[in-house]
């Protein structure tokens, strides 16, 4: 880019930095207090500037540059982003072909839960660590009346705030006449599906181990999320005096078998409690860690997926979904950022081209009226 | 060292006259002494206490619009369940208040400093035939006060005795009305003599005279000793004005919500609404939903926004303060900025006021020649000081009669108010180092004529004990006794003085404008002079014509009698005198004429030319008479040889019974010719310089005020618009002959009309300080009087282009700029904001942290702009200097924006106007926000069904 330093000259050789001294040097010694102004650069608004001036020869190059950066740029991410193995399933049941359509009007407490099962086929073998989401559409877990209906201290373990609840856990916060722990319209509304995978070969299922830890944020389950403290380590002690969640069908204290896993600190709870930020979403369910370097975590081949079908969302209009998905070092898939980059590179180098035709072809004709002035 | 007598000054408005006992001491047993109460002598000019300081200041504060609108949005996050917590937008605001509130405790805690100086400064009092010092707020209506030389007042005093046996006294009222010139007071003849504290103390007397009034220059009363008797005055009024300040404010518009049904049912299982909430009014909850959106999207206009463009204006007023060209060497001063609030408007002037005297002219009096019964005298020597030896070599154009000529320099030595000062420390005034003496008067053009007299030989030595001394050509002493001075009003235009010679001989001379002696002299003489005086006039000089008469002992007796008689009334005193002046100055002898230049500055020419040439329209506002404002105005180029002059003055309206009739004609003829006639230019944008002619029109105050108060009010406002289109339609107009409030008027006509055009006024002297407050923009006269009441002060009148030309374009894109810049970030700020509303279910979740919401303008993004907006120049200041014509670029390319949508949003600028006004320009987004907030709740509702 052409730059046209056009350093104003100092107008009558008072060199630039001369400060408050010159000036009071001119009006005859420091005795007599002169209002005179200083003649510096900077008060007599006389800095060094610049500006810089558009031309073929600075702007062509620019755009090649930028074509030619971009569009490897895009190029790489893209193909990183399609070496991704995902795979998705929707297991709402809306359509009465789907498995699990007898499970669509589902209650909350309905006993025994309904259970269905999703067979499918995995095209491509997913080598690397797979993640196992769920995903939720037309849940408004933004929702600004939901996001903030829950009690952080109560979360973090706080004694009081376990029996009595912050009020913004309206109309979630008790429930006859006992405090909700966990309170709020996020607790209450927990995901509680059950996912089981399973491997199908010549008709034999194999239960594909799904990992239940590590899911949730190191600071969520460390610093964030603690269970109330106490004498011995019996949650159910712990938790005396308070309600389960009206939805919920087990109290807090027996979300799972595992004291690290349990209460507040339960990661699926804690996946669940951080809010998503779109209608749209999915959560992190379960990892499947890649057993051995020599087979694929999941190979290519015939998968059922067994639900227990507790969450209702057909009377929002939601959909539920079952996500596999390995991850680069760019995250997940995201076709769209290596997209965007291969456009704007395309476009970019495209107006080169363009650009350096037409300048090529006028350029020369008036140079001199390039800018008016 | 004076003894004055004292009054207070109330406030309140009461009818009648007040009665004051001097020295406490009642007249008489008989009478019934009935102590009138009068309020204490302390002055305040503080605003608050320090009780009532934080409710008014908060006050005040809050009648800001913009304190007020944040604080709306506060209130509203602290009542209604808003998504963003009160503390984002009430800590910006706490913080502005704050430092307001203590920048304003500040300065008002030095006003109390000030005040308490001023009261517990230590005065003298006579009492029991002591001094008696007192604190200034002690003293009491009718205490006798002693005030020393180069004191001041510390109330209202009258006058009744001083150090120098004459009873004379010299007042500045610098403080009041601006005049730094010297004013001669006299005591009452009777108390003259009380010069000892013993003496003063056996004054018994009571004063008459009128309650408080706010006219500075009355003063009725009378002293009663033992018999009536009448008293002149030392009034000062202790009444701090504060110039009103520049308050624009621009009322919000209305809100427009349109109110859609709503069926809400937008209760998922998951996220049910407590119960409260659902027992709400849909209306409440809609009303409740709006303003919540309000609350999210409230920062695209910021509090510190309003703290960034202070800043910038505070800062960036230094800049002008700072420049070096615009330091004068002289006066050792360059130019000051009183308020920085207007930089921008510096940028968008249309109309500039001019003062000529003093402003466009040098006000340094010169005597140049004079004509002494039709024959031109003039000093070939041109020399702007050292007139003492040139006794010498005078051109003669022919000869008057010897006597003649010598009556005519006595007039000139007599007929005068100048004073001479010994001292050398006077202010404003022109030394004269070879008599160690200076002459003090109230206007410049005295001390020229007297110097003027002084160079043909006549030396005016001073005035003794009623005797005016004067040198004459033959080095001998003349004595004159002073009798009268019929002192100059503007009415009359001239003024006398009545004097007896040795011999006895009793002398009235007159000086005067042409216009008011030639009526009153005999008529054969005027021929001659006239010519001179004209063609005087045409020169640019100011002309003033000498006359005389000799008095008889009989005539000066009863004038003598007359003037006394008038001067003791308590009723109609001003009418009485002028009926008494007008009668005594009649049917006198012209002796001659004088000339005296007044030199134009510097520059000035070519400064008009570039104002011209900026678009600007410059219209000389001046009280001096027309042909010499005229002249004036062809030397700085106001006018050009090519403008075809349109004149409304008395001489082509005339002075008949049928003045206003043919006043309208004029106007209406004038209007055809420049307006109906006149193709009409496309687009308002288009600006005067493309006529192919140019006019300029010439307006005098008597014709004007008949325009402007009309007599009968038959269709007055139709010619008063027609006047006013006439007036816009001229490249130049020339009012002269204006009174101060005339010119105020003027200003405020055009200040007012269409568009309300920014207008401009210059002026140094008091007698502008009216349209100087009157003009959006106030510029005085570095080091005079007018430079305190002005918005910024430059100290000649060459310095206005740059200040216009550079500082204002500069200063007028930098905040264009700055408020555009500031408007675009918070709407890239705040549009993703606004888009995620249609994916969190309209819920007003918002998507920032509290905290970034909160310092996202304050630290994040204000630094980068803010010195953007001080230093960016986008032409050089020495281009812009140069090229006029960029600055109508400047305010007419402001309105221009591709982006047609986007300006309302982001262009706070009037299309016409361009005008930066930033209350005015903070109205868009505002409106806009609103707008979001409509546009949201209706989505909401859609999206509800």
């Amino acid at each position: 880019m052409a730059v046209n330093y056009s350093a104003k000259e100092e107008a009558d050789g008072h060199p630039a930095g001369g400060g408050p001294g010159g000036g009071a040097a001119a009006g005859g010694g420091g005795a007599v207090k002169t209002r005179k102004p200083d003649n510096t650069a900077f008060k007599q608004q006389r800095l060094p500037a610049w500006q810089p001036i558009l031309t073929a020869g600075t702007v062509l190059p620019a755009f090649f540059i930028i074509g030619l950066i971009f569009i490897p740029i895009g190029i790489g991410i893209f193909v990183t982003s399609n070496n991704i193995r995902e795979y998705e399933i929707d297991y709402t049941g809306i359509e009465p072909s789907s498995p699990c359509n007898k499970c669509l009007n589902v209650s909350w407490d309905s006993t025994p839960p309904c259970t269905c099962t999703i067979n499918f086929t995995l095209e491509h073998s997913f080598e690397s660590n797979v993640f196992m989401y769920y995903g939720l559409s037309n849940f408004y877990q933004n929702h600004r009346r939901y996001v903030k209906s829950r009690d952080d201290s109560q979360l973090n373990g706080d004694n009081s705030s376990l029996l009595n609840p912050s009020k913004e856990c309206e109309p979630y916060r008790t429930n006859e006449d006992k405090p909700i722990a966990p309170c709020g319209a996020i607790a209450n509304s927990m995901f509680n599906d059950t996912l089981e995978l399973y491997h199908v070969e010549n008709d034999t299922r194999t239960a594909i181990p799904l990992i239940k830890k590590g899911i949730a944020w190191w600071t969520d389950k460390n610093v964030k999320f603690r269970n109330p403290t106490g004498d011995g380590n019996n949650l159910t002690a712990l938790f005396q005096g308070t309600t389960k969640p009206v939805n919920w069908p087990k109290p807090v204290y027996m979300l799972d078998s595992e004291p690290d896993n349990n209460g507040f600190i339960n990661e699926d709870f804690i996946v669940w409690m951080r809010t998503a930020a779109l209608p749209t979403f999915r959560k992190l369910y379960r990892l499947i860690e890649r057993k051995s370097n020599l087979q694929p975590t999941l190979q290519a081949g015939k998968y059922s997926l067994d639900i227990t079908y507790n969450y209702p969302v057909h009377s929002f209009d939601g959909r539920k979904r079952m996500i596999l998905s390995t991850i680069s070092w760019m995250g997940g898939k995201n076709p769209f950022l290596g997209i965007a980059y291969i456009t704007v590179g395309s476009i970019c180098f495209f107006l080169g081209v363009v650009l350096l035709i037409i300048h090529h072809k006028y350029g020369n004709r008036n140079t001199s009226a390039d800018i008016p002035n | 060292m004076f003894r004055v007598g004292l009054r207070c000054a109330g406030e309140e408005k009461r009818v009648g006259t007040r009665t004051v006992v001097v020295g406490h001491r009642p007249v008489s047993e008989a009478d019934a002494y009935v102590a009138q109460k009068f309020c204490d002598n302390r002055i305040v000019s503080s605003k608050y206490t320090v009780w009532n300081f934080l409710p008014k200041n908060l006050f005040e504060q809050f009648r800001r619009i913009a304190n007020f609108y944040f604080l709306i949005i506060f209130l509203v996050q602290v009542i209604v369940d808003t998504p963003t917590s009160p503390v984002t937008s009430g800590l910006p605001l706490f913080f502005v208040i704050t430092v307001t509130a203590i920048k304003q405790g500040y300065e008002d805690w030095l006003r109390h400093r000030a005040d308490n100086e001023v009261n517990k400064s230590n005065v003298f009092v006579i009492e029991n035939a002591k001094q008696v010092q007192k604190e200034s707020e002690k003293i009491k209506v009718g205490d006798i006060v002693e005030v020393k030389a180069d004191e001041t007042f510390p109330c209202d005093l009258i006058f009744l005795a001083s150090s120098s046996t004459d009873g004379t006294c010299y007042v500045t009222t610098a403080s009041l009305d601006g005049e730094s010139n010297f004013k001669t007071h006299y005591a009452v003849r009777d108390t003259t003599v009380l010069c000892t504290d013993e003496a003063i103390d056996s004054l018994t007397a009571t004063i008459e005279c009128e309650q408080p009034q706010p006219d500075l220059y009355k003063f009725v009363g009378r002293i009663i000793m033992y018999r009536s008797n009448q008293e002149p005055v030392a009034r000062l009024v202790l009444q701090l004005s504060l110039p009103p300040s520049k308050i624009k404010a621009t009322v919000c518009t209305t809100l427009k919500y349109v109110w859609q049904s709503n069926p809400f049912n937008d209760e998922p299982w998951y996220n049910e609404k407590t119960k409260k909430e659902r027992e709400t009014f849909k209306v409440l909850r809609m009303f409740t939903d709006f303003l919540s959106f309000m609350v999210l999207f409230n920062f695209i206009i910021p509090v510190s926004m309003y703290v960034t463009v202070e800043m910038q204006k505070f800062l960036g007023s230094f800049f002008i303060s700072w420049d070096k060209e615009m330091y004068d060497e002289e006066i050792k001063e360059g130019a000051l900025v009183n308020t920085s609030d207007l930089n921008e408007e510096l940028g968008q002037v249309e109309f500039v006021f001019t003062d000529k005297t003093g402003t466009l002219t040098e006000n340094s009096m010169e005597f140049i020649e004079c004509c002494i019964d039709g024959h031109k005298y003039k000093d070939c020597i041109s020399e702007v000081d050292g007139f003492s030896q040139t006794d010498g070599p005078l051109k003669y154009y022919g000869k008057a009669e010897k006597s003649r000529e010598e009556l005519f320099l006595r007039a000139l030595c007599l007929c005068h108010t100048v004073r001479i000062k010994q001292a050398d420390q006077v202010d404003g005034l022109i030394g004269h180092p070879e008599c160690k003496n200076t002459y003090i008067s109230s206007s410049p053009d005295e001390i020229a004529l007297v110097k003027g007299a002084e160079k043909y030989g006549f030396t005016f030595l001073g005035l003794e004990n009623d005797f005016m001394k004067i040198r004459n050509q033959k080095n001998e002493t003349e004595m004159y006794q002073l009798l009268h001075t019929l002192n100059f009003d503007p009415v009359r235009r001239r003024m006398s003085v009545i004097v007896r010679t040795t011999t006895g001989k009793l002398l009235l001379f007159c000086k005067g404008a042409d216009s008011s002696i030639f009526p009153r002299v005999q008529q054969e003489e005027i021929q001659q002079t006239k010519v001179h005086v004209d063609r005087n006039a045409m020169d640019g000089y100011r002309t003033l014509c000498v006359a005389f008469k000799e008095l008889t002992q009989k005539e000066y007796d009863r004038i003598d009698r007359q003037l006394n008689e008038a001067k003791m009334a308590l009723q109609d005193r001003e009418e009485k005198m002028a009926k008494v002046f007008e009668d005594t100055e009649a049917d006198m002898h012209l002796i001659g004429a004088t000339a005296v230049e007044d030199r134009l500055q510097e520059q000035s020419a070519e400064t008009i030319e570039a104002l011209h040439a900026a678009g600007m329209k410059v219209w000389v506002l001046t009280g001096d008479k027309m042909e010499t404002a005229k002249s004036t105005c062809y030397a700085c180029r106001l006018f050009q040889t090519s403008t075809e002059l349109l004149e409304l003055t008395a001489r082509v309206v005339g002075e008949s019974e049928r003045k206003e009739d043919r006043l309208h004609e004029l106007l209406m003829d004038y209007h055809k010719r420049l307006i109906q006639d006149v193709p009409k230019p496309r687009g308002s944008l288009k600006r005067s310089w493309t006529l192919s002619q140019e006019y300029g029109l010439i307006i005098d105050g008597s014709t004007l005020s008949l325009i402007l108060n009309p007599s009968q009010d038959s269709s007055s406002s139709h010619y008063k618009s027609i006047f006013l289109q006439i007036c816009l339609k001229c490249t130049a107009v020339l009012c002269c002959r204006m009174a101060p409030l005339q010119k105020a008027q003027i200003v405020r006509m055009v200040k007012n009309t269409k568009g309300s055009p920014i207008t401009l006024s210059i002026g140094d002297g008091a007698n502008d300080v009216s349209m100087i407050l009157e003009a959006h923009v106030g510029i005085g006269k570095e080091g005079r009087q007018a430079a305190r009441n002005s918005d910024y002060a430059v100290p000649k009148f060459k310095h206005l282009r740059k200040l216009l030309l550079a500082h204002g374009h500069l200063y007028y894109v930098r905040i264009a700029h700055l408020v555009q810049y500031f408007f675009y970030k918070n709407l890239c700020f705040i549009l993703p904001q606004f888009l995620y509303q249609f994916f969190c279910g309209f819920s007003q979740q918002p998507l920032y942290d509290a905290a970034y919401l909160t310092m996202y303008n304050i630290c994040f993004t204000s630094l980068p702009i803010l010195a953007y907006s001080l230093l960016e120049q986008h032409i050089n200041i020495d281009t812009l200097t140069s090229d006029p014509q960029l600055y109508i670029l400047s305010f007419v390319g402001a309105g221009r924006n591709p982006w047609g949508w986007f300006e309302p949003v982001c262009l706070p600028c009037d299309r016409d106007r361009g005008a930066v006004e930033l209350q005015k320009g903070c109205l868009y987004p505002q409106c806009f926000l609103l707008e979001l907030s409509n546009v949201l709740c209706i989505a909401y509702s859609v999206y509800a069904l």
